[in-house]
């Protein structure tokens, strides 16, 4: 009887481990992930200024933020460099891809120099090209001295273009990794159906665009997602490139969020943007997570 | 990517190989451009930079602007060069690597080895947790650290690195770990082995490569952090990101551009090194974030 029981308490124990092991990490995650969600959410409906403060007040918050044009603005930059961002980079990504594809020498070399930018931290990328696209020391005046005396690129300190030097910078930074992800997917294609499809003919045009392109799905959904939730992320790239400026001409919704809650102590406005950029990423990563994960059983 | 082959069926002419060649060349420089400017410019007196000469290699070579940066640069109002910062980062990122590590390989053993009901909708709710805006998380973070005692210290900063890590450390060690034959844990099971010790003699052993992977990505990750260190660092706890940013954007006097690249080839350099002696696991641990299997 005894042993029974023993062994009882054993097997329960054991059966109780794992999830004793869980626990801490995911008591974290709730706490410091949901809970915090929640909070700031709860915190976009308040009076909240210079600290939180729990007096209700609706939609206020959210009202003000759609009528700020400091917002808007952000919003604006967003779209710009969003669309853009991700575009390039794919095409580049692609591109690349596809050419190191071909029996390259050298390619062992070439892909680390693709890559290397993601190791860097964005701060480091935004100091480099700061100097180097300032017209005062970089580039223009580079090709001053070099003898091409008409030659202008002001655009970081150009309102009007401020936002695609921006865009220049993270291209530099993520474009190697997408070119990664497409090469991983170039390479898992069967050979057999390219042979069959050149026996009877086809170009190699044809090939990339009616064979391969199509079987590359899955890396065009993954780089999409992977860079759009970078982009909407994207902070630190800003505040060392350009510091959000001239001016606001390179205000994007987390430096927008950063500036409102913790310089212009408006805590309430800068929980509601952060609770908008959360559902934007939200929209665009669960239903990819969701998919991912069902598909692995 | 090592596993990759190069076997192709496209065949492509001559002229369009020296295109190609010629394509992947100029990315080539475009991607190493910025490396080059920030070394050469970190070599040479300010002179021959405000002088136009940016792009060309230093005339007279000199340390100068790397010992500035590193020991006497001004960062906010004290003249000490990053170095304390650099410290300040190495306290935040070795324990902060160290834990969510051994977090992530647990965790990744439970969810595979020892699955109950619901596991997938907890790592599902893990795995979000790396991708939120953290702006979300910005406001209470900041006050439970007070509360906690740890605001403005590197301690606190750690323990912030952990908790949005450990989703990706345990995607990995669970990913690793899925294809781990289940037959040899039911074995070593029935001889009576428990729950540590079938993890600490069967599954520990063959980790390597993905503790490598695990510990290069949380490494860059935290190493190259912005935002949680701009916020939740006090002057004397600042990381080398922060330093370096406060280091660039300072309005008070000349602007040192050779010291500023200086800086910033300090701050790349322990990411840079990891990437140049074990780039094969930074980007296993960068596919393994996008594209699975």
């Amino acid at each position: 009887m005894a042993v029974s029981a023993d062994a009882d308490f054993k097997t329960r124990l054991q059966n109780w481990i794992p999830k004793l092991v869980l626990s801490p990490s995911l008591a974290m995650v709730l706490v410091f992930v949901y809970g915090f969600i929640l909070f700031s959410v709860y915190l976009s409906f308040t009076d909240s200024r210079i600290l939180p403060s729990f007096g209700w007040v609706g939609w206020e918050n959210y009202d003000k933020l759609w009528r700020l044009s400091h917002w808007e603005t952000s919003l604006i930059n967003m779209g710009i460099f969003a669309g853009l961002y991700i575009v390039i980079c794919t095409c580049i990504g692609l591109g690349l891809a596809i050419f190191l594809d071909q029996k390259i020498r050298g390619e062992g070399l070439l892909r680390p120099i693709y890559l290397y930018p993601m190791a860097l931290s964005f701060i480091v990328t935004g100091t480099a090209w700061k100097w180097f696209l300032d017209p005062g020391i970089g580039l223009e005046n580079v090709m001053h001295t070099w003898g091409w005396t008409s030659f202008e690129f002001d655009w970081i300190k150009n309102r009007d273009f401020a936002i695609y030097t921006v865009v220049l910078a993270a291209v530099w930074q993520t474009s190697g990794f997408v070119m990664a992800m497409f090469l991983a997917g170039l390479r898992g294609i069967d050979n057999e159906i390219l042979r069959a499809a050149q026996m009877d003919g086809a170009s190699n045009w044809n090939l990339y665009r009616r064979i391969i392109i199509p079987q590359l799905r899955p890396a065009f959904l993954s780089a999409f997602v992977i860079l759009s939730h970078l982009a909407i992320k994207t902070f630190d790239l800003v505040i060392a490139l350009t510091g959000g400026g001239p001016g606001r001409a390179t205000e994007l919704p987390a430096t927008f969020m950063y500036s409102y809650t913790f310089t212009r102590n408006q805590m309430g406005i800068g929980a509601a943007s952060a609770t908008i950029m959360l559902m934007t990423i939200a929209a665009i990563m669960i239903p990819y997570l969701y998919a991912e994960l069902r598909e692995k059983r | 990517m090592s596993q990759t082959s190069q076997d192709t069926a496209i065949r492509t002419g001559r002229v369009t190989r020296t295109l190609i060649y010629l394509v992947l060349l100029l990315f080539a420089l475009f991607y190493l451009l910025p490396l080059y400017v920030m070394l050469v410019n970190s070599v040479k007196p300010l002179e021959e930079i405000t002088g136009g000469g940016m792009m060309n290699l230093p005339e007279v070579f000199t340390l100068e602007p790397w010992l500035q940066a590193w020991s006497s640069a001004q960062i906010g109002v004290e003249p000490t060069g990053l170095r304390p910062y650099f410290w300040n980062s190495i306290k935040m990122v070795v324990p902060a690597v160290i834990v969510s590590t051994i977090l992530g390989a647990l965790n990744g053993y439970v969810l595979t080895k020892w699955r109950f009901k619901y596991d997938t909708i907890l790592f599902g709710l893990m795995l979000f947790a790396c991708f939120i805006p953290f702006q979300i998380v910005l406001i209470p973070m900041a006050r439970m650290l007070g509360l906690m005692g740890l605001a403005g210290t590197t301690w606190g900063l750690a323990l912030v690195h952990v908790v949005y890590g450990i989703g990706f450390t345990t995607l990995y060690f669970r990913n690793y770990y899925a294809v781990f034959p289940t037959e040899l844990i039911r074995a070593a099971q029935i001889d009576g082995a428990g729950f540590f010790q079938i993890f600490w003699r069967i599954l520990l052993p063959s980790s390597g490569p993905i503790a490598v992977v695990s510990i290069i990505w949380q490494f860059t990750n935290i190493w190259n952090d912005f935002l949680f260190g701009a916020s939740f660092a006090d002057a004397n706890s600042q990381p080398m990101t922060v330093a370096l940013n406060n280091l660039v954007q300072s309005s008070t006097g000349v602007k040192e551009y050779n010291v500023h690249f200086a800086g910033a080839i300090l701050a790349a350099l322990p990411t840079l090194l990891v990437y140049i002696v074990a780039g094969r696991y930074f980007v296993r641990g960068l596919m393994a974030g996008s594209v699975k299997g």
